[in-house]
């Protein structure tokens, strides 16, 4: 296929992508979590990718799926806000508007049968209220508690219910850190696209803070323990 | 030989994006004599996955007008979106709200626009008719529509419809000698027909739970207003003064 029918309108698919982004309301505001690879299909090709974006001044980003379609989204959502920031009208975009906007662009491209192959999250504090929903390449969105895309879907997303749902308003920082840190691991142990490598974002009514690479800990001693599958005979 | 064409060999077949999903799901409206409700349940899904626990499919979109939309969530928003803005164009344009009948007809006509590539949507509008009746008017994707006085929709509609057959239309059911059927059911009566209907689809069905909407909309000064006093979880959500009034209550339903 030529290159210029790939850019037409010629649907693709992902090429780099990134595997599951977490995140959960607590107390103070959101938290995110993502770790820092970009797979080449089974290769693990990119081992310090930056899959939480901040967005202005109240809002990240988390993305999954295509990195090269997610850095499009960076770029032209670098462009709006700048774009709103020279309005100079006493308004900023907030995580709802952020979401909003990301929304249409996502259904619209789904609509030209081009899409963005992505699934992201969008959290935010902004007026003392936290925010956070999802939207995705088929454009479908919603909104929850605590949201994961991915495998984090079928592996973190029970554990985060199980620890958050009804305690949103009185889980601290530290207590969110731990469930994120708990549910990182699960994923690193089972997903073969995932890194013990990743990054936490907070946004609270202190601003956006996203944390350096923190590295996860695992005991890999049980795997000789295994029996019935793998290399061992007996 | 020379003018023999070459033929395109096949190349290795692409994976194809689908630009649809279903997200699970029910909606329901009855009509009443003088009142309709429309009702959905609040779980979003997509295959054994619960995508939330609340996200709404049914809408009001004016003081007479409440619009339930069911299937690809995402088609559903955007459709929703559209409608509410003709409607906004409309009132601009003639300074009332647009007719339960004309919307019905226009959301015929926005769902046919699109009949090469549609919304993946089944629409149930419910509410009240300028004589004062209760109205329910179901579509289906590209924009056949009729005006019923039940319907269900969605993921569970085989489950609901026929109880809905058979406790709205009686059919199946001879009445006792010498009585007949009322002609049309109490609001009371339809409410329970309602929450019994998304209980029972709730344990039958896996895409089916965790919250339950519904909206009654009541024609001007309807003595329905009644039945409505010792309701549980109810909130008034009208806009205008003396006309149709919308009402919505909220339940729980299982969540696994």
């Amino acid at each position: 296929m030529s290159i210029a029918a790939q850019t037409d309108s010629c649907p693709r698919q992902p090429i780099v992508t990134g595997t599951s982004v977490l995140a959960l309301k607590y107390k103070d505001g959101v938290m995110m979590a993502a770790d820092n690879l970009a797979s080449y299909g089974s290769l693990a090709r990119f081992k310090d990718i930056q899959r939480l974006h901040p967005v202005g001044k109240y809002t990240v980003i988390g993305a999954g799926g295509d990195m090269s379609d997610f850095q499009y989204i960076q770029k032209f959502l670098e462009q709006l806000i700048i774009e709103e920031f020279t309005s100079q009208d006493g308004h900023d975009l907030g995580p709802a508007q952020i979401h909003e906007y990301l929304s249409q662009v996502m259904y619209s491209r789904r609509s030209k049968i081009n899409p963005l192959w992505n699934s992201l999250l969008v959290g935010g504090f902004k007026d003392g209220k936290s925010f956070l929903s999802y939207v995705d390449l088929l454009g479908t969105t919603y909104s929850a508690t605590t949201l994961a895309t991915g495998f984090g879907a079928y592996l973190a997303q029970p554990i985060l219910r199980k620890e958050v749902e009804g305690r949103e308003n009185e889980l601290t920082e530290e207590e969110a850190i731990r469930i994120m840190e708990s549910c990182m691991k699960v994923l690193y142990y089972r997903d073969a696209r995932s890194l013990d490598k990743y990054q936490l974002a907070v946004i609270t009514a202190d601003g956006v803070k996203i944390s350096e690479s923190r590295h996860l800990s695992t005991t890999w001693s049980f795997a000789e323990g295994i029996r019935g599958y793998g290399a061992q005979t007996q | 030989m020379a003018d023999m064409v070459s033929i395109p060999h096949s190349q290795p077949q692409q994976h194809q994006f689908n630009p649809y999903t279903e997200n699970g799901g029910t909606i329901l409206a009855i009509a009443g004599a003088d009142f309709s409700v429309i009702a959905g349940d609040t779980r979003q899904s997509e295959g054994y996955s619960i995508q939330t626990r609340y996200a709404p499919k049914v809408f009001r979109l004016t003081d007479k007008a409440v619009l339930a939309v069911n299937g690809f969530a995402a088609d559903g928003n955007m459709f929703v979106k559209k409608v509410r803005q003709r409607l906004e164009w409309y009132r601009h344009a003639h300074a009332k709200d647009m007719p339960i009948r004309a919307i019905a007809r226009l959301i015929q006509t926005m769902l046919y626009s699109r009949r090469f590539f549609p919304y993946y949507v089944y629409n149930i509008l419910g509410g009240i008719e300028e004589d004062g009746t209760g109205a329910v008017y179901s579509f289906d994707p590209v924009g056949s529509y009729e005006r019923e006085a039940c319907r269900a929709a969605g993921a569970a509609q085989s489950l609901v419809q026929p109880f809905l057959d058979n406790q709205i239309y009686f059919k199946n059911q001879t009445p006792a000698p010498g009585t007949s059927f009322p002609g049309h059911l109490s609001l009371s009566t339809v409410l329970s027909l309602v929450i019994d209907s998304f209980t029972s689809a709730t344990e039958r069905h896996i895409e089916v739970g965790d919250g339950l909407e519904m909206y009654i909309v009541l024609a001007k000064n309807s003595p329905s207003i009644q039945s409505l006093r010792d309701i549980r979880g109810m909130s008034e959500l009208t806009a205008t003064e003396d006309g149709e009034r919308v009402f919505v209550v909220r339940r729980d339903l299982k969540k696994d």
